[in-house]
C-alpha cells in the first residue's frame, strides 16, 4: 500500500525536515503517527497524501512510484486517499454539505444519491441540523466534523488524519476514533498524526514515531507509551 | 446538490465587473456589425436604383441638338428610353448648390437625357457615347460608374471598419477573461488546492470555471445585445423621421438579426473558451 525508502524532504532551498525514512504500511493497516511538535508528521503525511514530492529516497503509494506519476494519475490517485487536514481546509462559501459532498462531485457521482450519502453521514457525526451551515458559522468542533466527513465520504483505500481530535469532546473523539476503526475493518488503511497518548494506548495500534525528522521507531504500543 | 453550487462566487472582485464590461463590447460589436449591414444594404439599394440608367450631357442644348442625341439614343439596341429633362426638373437639380430660383438670367443650362437601359442587354456605352460625340460636337455620356464605384468604395470602408471594431472588441474581451480569470484562481487559490488534494483534475476545476464564466458572459452579452437593439430602434424610428432623408435606413433582413443575436452566445462561448484555457494553462505551471 505504502512504501517509503530512505526518502528525505525539503521545503524549497531549506534544510531537510525528514530524513533517511523508511518504512512500509500493509493495505488494512492501522498506525498512528507521533513525534515532537516539528518533528515531521505533517509533512510525513503530506508526502502521503502527495501535496509534496520526495526530494531524494522512492516514495510507492498503491504500487506506483510517485515521482514518476503524471498530473492526471496523481489527481486519480488521491481520489483514493481521504485527509483530514489539522486546519481542516474546508471551503467557507460552500454549506457543510456541499463541502462533504466535493470528493463525490469530483468523482462524478450521482446528484441524488450524493445528497442521500451526505446527509446521512452528517447526521452521524452529529451535524444533521447544520447541513446548510457555512463553515464560518460552525466551531472548531464541528468544523473538525465536516472535514472527518469529507474525508471517509468516498470510502478511501487510505485514510490520512492530522490531529482529528484535537478539537472536540472526549466523548465525539471516541466516536470519530471508531469509525475510523471501522472504516479500517472493510480495508481502508489508517495513518493518524496525534499528540494524544490515552487515545493511542486505549486503541492499541502501532506507532510511528518521528524525531527531529527521522523515523526513531516503528513501535508496538506498549513501548511507544 | 439541487443549487447549482459556484466554487468561485461571483460576488469576488473581477468576475463582479466581467457581465457589465462584455455588455459594453456586445453592445459595441452589435451596433458596429448593425451599422455595416444598414450601410451596405442601403448602398446596395441605391446602387440597383442607379445601375441601368444614364445621363447625356449636352453642353449647347439647343433643340436641334436634342433631337439628334435623342436620336441616335433610340437608334441603339438596349435603350429602353431616353427622356431630355425639362427646364423645371434642371432647376431642381442645381437648387441644392445655387438656391431656388437663384438662376442668372441669361445663363443658359446645358440639356440633360436621361436614359434607361435594358439591364439584359447593356448596350456598349463606350461606342455610344463615341457615336453620340460624332452627332452633336460636346455629348457626353455618363453611366454614373465612376460615382458607383466610390459608393461601393464606402461600402467596403464601412465593413472594413466594423470588421476592425468586431476584432477589437473580440481581443479585448480576451485579454478582460484572461485578467478576470487569472484574478478569480489567484484570490481562490485555497479552494483550488482544496480541490487538488481530494481529487479533481485540472479540466474539472477548468470545467467549473469555464462554466461560471460562461454564465456571467452570457448575461453580460444579452444585457449588451438588449441595449443595441433599443438603440436600433430608436435610430429606425429615428431615420423614419425628419432624417428620413439623410440617414441610410436601418432595415436589416432576418438572416442579418439572426447574426446579431447570435452575438451573445458567441462573445459567451469565446469567453467559455478562453477562461478554460487560462485556467488549464495556469494550472500546468503549478508543482
Amino acid at each position: 500500500m505504502v512504501r517509503f525508502d530512505k526518502v528525505g524532504m525539503r521545503y524549497g532551498p531549506g534544510p531537510e525536515v525528514l530524513r533517511d525514512i523508511s518504512f512500509h504500511l500493509e493495505p488494512g493497516s492501522f498506525h498512528f503517527l507521533t513525534g515532537p511538535s516539528g518533528s515531521g508528521k505533517s509533512s510525513l503525511l503530506s508526502l502521503l497524501y502527495l501535496a509534496q514530492q520526495p526530494s531524494r529516497g522512492l516514495v510507492t503509494l498503491f504500487g506506483e512510484d510517485v515521482s514518476a506519476m503524471s498530473r492526471n494519475r496523481r489527481a486519480e490517485l488521491r481520489r483514493r486517499i481521504g485527509v483530514v487536514f489539522q486546519d481542516f481546509r474546508l471551503i467557507d462559501h460552500l454549506t457543510a454539505l456541499e463541502n462533504v459532498a466535493l470528493p463525490l462531485r469530483v468523482a462524478g457521482a450521482k446528484a441524488a444519491q450524493v445528497r442521500k450519502d451526505v446527509t446521512e453521514l452528517l447526521k452521524w457525526v452529529g451535524l444533521g441540523d447544520k447541513l446548510d451551515a457555512t463553515p464560518p458559522t460552525l466551531s472548531g468542533g464541528e468544523q473538525q466534523r465536516v472535514a472527518i466527513a469529507r474525508a471517509v465520504i468516498g470510502r478511501p483505500s487510505l485514510l490520512l488524519a492530522d490531529e482529528p481530535t484535537g478539537n472536540v469532546d472526549p466523548d465525539i473523539a471516541l466516536r470519530l476514533l471508531h469509525l475510523f476503526v471501522e472504516l479500517n475493518k472493510i480495508g481502508t488503511t489508517v495513518v493518524i498524526a496525534t499528540h494524544d497518548h490515552a487515545m493511542i494506548q486505549r486503541f492499541g495500534r502501532p506507532v510511528l514515531r518521528l524525531e527531529g525528522g527521522r523515523l526513531a521507531a516503528e513501535l508496538p504500543l506498549a513501548r511507544a507509551v | 446538490m439541487a443549487r447549482r453550487v459556484d466554487l468561485l462566487p461571483d460576488r469576488d472582485g473581477a468576475a463582479r465587473f466581467l457581465p457589465w464590461t462584455i455588455a459594453v463590447m456586445i453592445y459595441l460589436a452589435a451596433l458596429a456589425i448593425a451599422g455595416a449591414m444598414a450601410l451596405d444594404g442601403a448602398l446596395r439599394r441605391f446602387d440597383q436604383g442607379i445601375s441601368g440608367t444614364a445621363t447625356v450631357q449636352l453642353p449647347g442644348g439647343d433643340a436641334k441638338q436634342l433631337a439628334q442625341a435623342l436620336q441616335v439614343l433610340r437608334d441603339t439596341p438596349g435603350v429602353l428610353e431616353a427622356r431630355p429633362l425639362d427646364t423645371p426638373e434642371l432647376e431642381r437639380l442645381i437648387e441644392p448648390w445655387l438656391g431656388k430660383g437663384s438662376l442668372p438670367a441669361g445663363i443658359s443650362l446645358p440639356a440633360l437625357i436621361d436614359v434607361r437601359l435594358d439591364p439584359r442587354a447593356i448596350p456598349d456605352l463606350r461606342a455610344l457615347d463615341q457615336r453620340l460625340g460624332a452627332a452633336v460636337a460636346g455629348a457626353k455620356l455618363d453611366d454614373h460608374q465612376a460615382w458607383l464605384e466610390r459608393l461601393r468604395w464606402l461600402g467596403r470602408a464601412g465593413q472594413l471598419i466594423a470588421l476592425v471594431v468586431v476584432a477589437a472588441v473580440m481581443l479585448a474581451t480576451i485579454a478582460l477573461v484572461i485578467v478576470s480569470t487569472r484574478a478569480g484562481l489567484a484570490q481562490h487559490q485555497g479552494v483550488i488546492e482544496i480541490l487538488h488534494l481530494i481529487g479533481a483534475r485540472d479540466r474539472w476545476i477548468a470545467g467549473q470555471v469555464q462554466g461560471h464564466a460562461l454564465s456571467l458572459a452570457l448575461r453580460g452579452g444579452l444585457l449588451g445585445l438588449s441595449l443595441a437593439a433599443l438603440t436600433l430602434f430608436a435610430l429606425w424610428r429615428l431615420g423614419g423621421g425628419v432624417f428620413a432623408s439623410v440617414l441610410p435606413s436601418v432595415t436589416l433582413h432576418p438572416a442579418q438579426w439572426g447574426m446579431l443575436v447570435g452575438l451573445a452566445p458567441a462573445g459567451a462561448l469565446i469567453a467559455m473558451l478562453t477562461a478554460r484555457l487560462t485556467v488549464l494553462g495556469a494550472l500546468a505551471r503549478r508543482p
